[in-house]
């Protein structure tokens, strides 16, 4: 059967928040970034030379505070031996639908199990030894000038060929 | 620097920052790897992710994944609704949140 619509089929967030946020009561949109030119690095060796690591702006648990604001205040960049994964993380401070969905399975947003299968099938070289994350922050500079540079030391540290970053 | 790829469901937040790689599934914000418990979607994303970093020659790269969340597309209608009898309700739940947020910068 044709489908046919006069939208197109993908949500748009940058719309949705602009007016959830105004019926909020908050007088001013936040301002996304909007990049004209775009870095880009390119894979240099082949995948099954490659060590690939994964970035999530999910929690190992729950951070201290009462409100939602306290906790993000104490949240840091982390990187975790893949060993000491959560049985489930925490993320319920992002915003996510959470009413069409679950986070129940960490590998619908945080697949390591799915990169180790995939260092075990020799579809890459290896699944480096830690995982990483990163807050969401509504600050631009921080997360460019602080968060990023401090992801790329630990993917040094690591031996990190390339970087995957599951956006929940 | 280390090549990257982005794997979501928020296409327009992602394509306005702009980044290297792009691998877009139009499902509700939350799953972003396939769906909870569906080991083989979630393998055919990383699969689709991995293929990205190799293929892609600029950036600015966006593949959009063959999957679809449900036939029925209410979830579409449900995240971040704004319901226009529930005004007064969504204003005063955004004055709790600026007390919380005021109290915070004190700290």
């Amino acid at each position: 059967m044709i489908k046919r619509k006069s939208y197109r089929s993908f949500l748009s967030y940058i719309d949705l928040s602009r007016e959830y946020y105004a019926a909020h009561g908050y007088s001013k949109p936040y301002a996304w970034i909007s990049n004209q030119s775009v870095p880009f690095t390119k894979l240099e060796k082949p995948l099954t030379e490659c060590r690939v690591a994964l970035l999530t702006t999910a929690d190992l648990e729950k951070p201290p505070g009462e409100s939602k604001q306290e906790r993000h205040l104490s949240r840091k960049t982390y990187a975790q031996p893949v060993e000491k994964t959560p049985e489930h993380f925490y993320t319920q401070d992002l915003q996510w639908d959470q009413e069409s969905t679950h986070t129940d399975d960490n590998d619908s947003f945080m697949p390591l199990n799915r990169l180790a299968e995939c260092a075990q099938n020799g579809r890459i070289g290896s699944a480096s030894p830690r995982f990483y994350g990163v807050m969401t922050d509504y600050s631009q500079g921080k997360t460019s000038k602080r968060s990023a540079p401090e992801i790329l030391e630990l993917c040094k540290e690591d031996g990190v060929d390339a970087l995957i970053l599951p956006a929940l | 620097m280390i090549p990257t790829v982005v794997v979501g469901s928020a296409r327009d937040i992602v394509e306005e920052c702009g980044v290297a790689r792009f691998l877009f599934t139009d499902f509700p914000l939350g799953n972003p790897f396939g769906k909870p418990w569906d080991k083989e979607m979630q393998s055919s994303i990383m699969d689709m992710a991995l293929a990205l970093l190799q293929s892609a020659w600029q950036g600015r790269t966006t593949i959009q994944t063959p999957f679809t969340w449900s036939e029925d597309e209410t979830w579409r209608r449900s995240f971040m609704h704004v319901s226009q009898d529930q005004l007064e309700e969504y204003k005063k739940l955004g004055d709790v949140r600026r007390a919380e947020q005021a109290k915070v910068k004190k700290i």
